[in-house]
């Protein structure tokens, strides 16, 4: 078992890039910022180096910061431009007994990434329910399609902030 | 149906129109797809289960739509399942009915606002004879519900325009 400082120790080691790694602390939980073109390097190194030996993805999940500017329209809705979109990932090693927040944040205009599935399996459905719910793309995924919505969906990615109801779905009025 | 009561001790005979036969035999026996979308579909095998006994109003669960009469839209109708819902009414024989089961089938329910995939009533795509309301109804409500469209089979006719 090994404790946040000593993981984040670790990494800063092996991962020296300028914005690679760093730490934050939102509510009661530290977490570990990635950078998005490191996370695949950062996971395997997590996943396979013998006393971190995070086996299992307990979550990832996709978050719409709304940190940027909002445009009032006339219809009282709001648009974003600029600021981010985060993915958190909830590891854990079952057999060291340890957990670990990862944090990648993405511009909200390029919302690219790289996939993690190659590492923990079960990352390949969560990554897709992100890109249909907020529209993460994450590259090197082996399969990124719509998992909820329908695949013909063009509505947009309704978890964002800034989502708006479109007129019709095939046919079907969608607005109450 | 009263003279069904009674026990025949000889052989008798029944009056009554053809209209009025024919009407008591079909709602008599209105078959249902067996079709349930989500907590509204376990309150409607609660109904079907012993203690409320949909059978003895004839209503048995068919395997295929084209063997059913009814199609009890028991929850929430998402865009997803809606293209699937109305795939299902096409496929049975008329003349067939619809009873819309809960808030979420009837107008969308909770999700009537936030809900972006969820249709605001499946009279959208089909057209319902009877909304049963509820979140979800009870056994007895739906019971009710087909009561209401046993009357409406029971005020049909074939030659005086509905």
């Amino acid at each position: 078992m090994k404790s946040f400082e000593e993981i984040l120790e670790l990494l800063k080691s092996n991962f020296s890039g300028e914005n690679d790694i760093s730490s934050s602390k939102e509510g009661t939980e530290d977490i570990i910022n990635v950078s998005p073109s490191m996370i695949k390097e950062v996971s395997k190194f997590l996943a396979q180096t013998g006393d971190l030996n995070f086996d299992s993805l307990i979550l990832l999940s996709a978050v719409d910061d709304e940190n940027g500017e909002k445009i009032k329209q006339e219809d009282e809705s709001i648009d974003i431009t600029g600021g981010t979109l985060s993915i958190y990932y909830h590891i854990e090693s079952v057999k060291l007994v340890h957990k670990l927040i990862l944090k990648v944040s993405v511009e909200r205009e390029n919302p690219v990434t790289i996939s993690v599935s190659s590492v923990w399996g079960c990352a390949n459905w969560h990554e897709r329910e992100a890109f249909d719910m907020i529209g993460i793309i994450f590259n090197e995924h082996p399969d990124l399609k719509r998992i909820l919505l329908p695949y013909d969906w063009e509505g947009g990615y309704p978890l964002r902030k800034d989502y708006r109801n479109p007129e019709f779905y095939n046919g079907m009025k969608v607005p109450y | 149906m009263g003279f069904l009561d009674k026990e025949f001790t000889q052989d008798n005979i029944v009056v009554t129109n053809l209209e009025a036969l024919l009407n008591w035999a079909r709602l008599s026996s209105i078959w249902q797809t067996t079709f349930g979308i989500a907590c509204c579909a376990i309150e409607m095998m609660a109904t079907s289960a012993s203690h409320y006994d949909f059978d003895r109003f004839g209503v048995i669960p068919r395997p295929s739509p084209r063997q059913a009469d009814v199609i009890i839209i028991s929850g929430t109708v998402t865009f997803k399942m809606a293209t699937r819902i109305k795939r299902i009414y096409e496929q049975m024989p008329d003349p067939k009915f619809v009873i819309s089961m809960g808030s979420c089938s009837n107008c969308g329910g909770p999700y009537w606002e936030h809900g972006y995939h969820v249709l605001k009533g499946v009279d959208r795509v089909i057209p319902v004879d009877v909304y049963v309301p509820g979140c979800p109804p009870r056994p007895e409500a739906l019971l009710e519900g087909l009561l209401k469209l046993q009357e409406k089979i029971r005020n049909e006719s074939m030659i005086k325009s509905a």
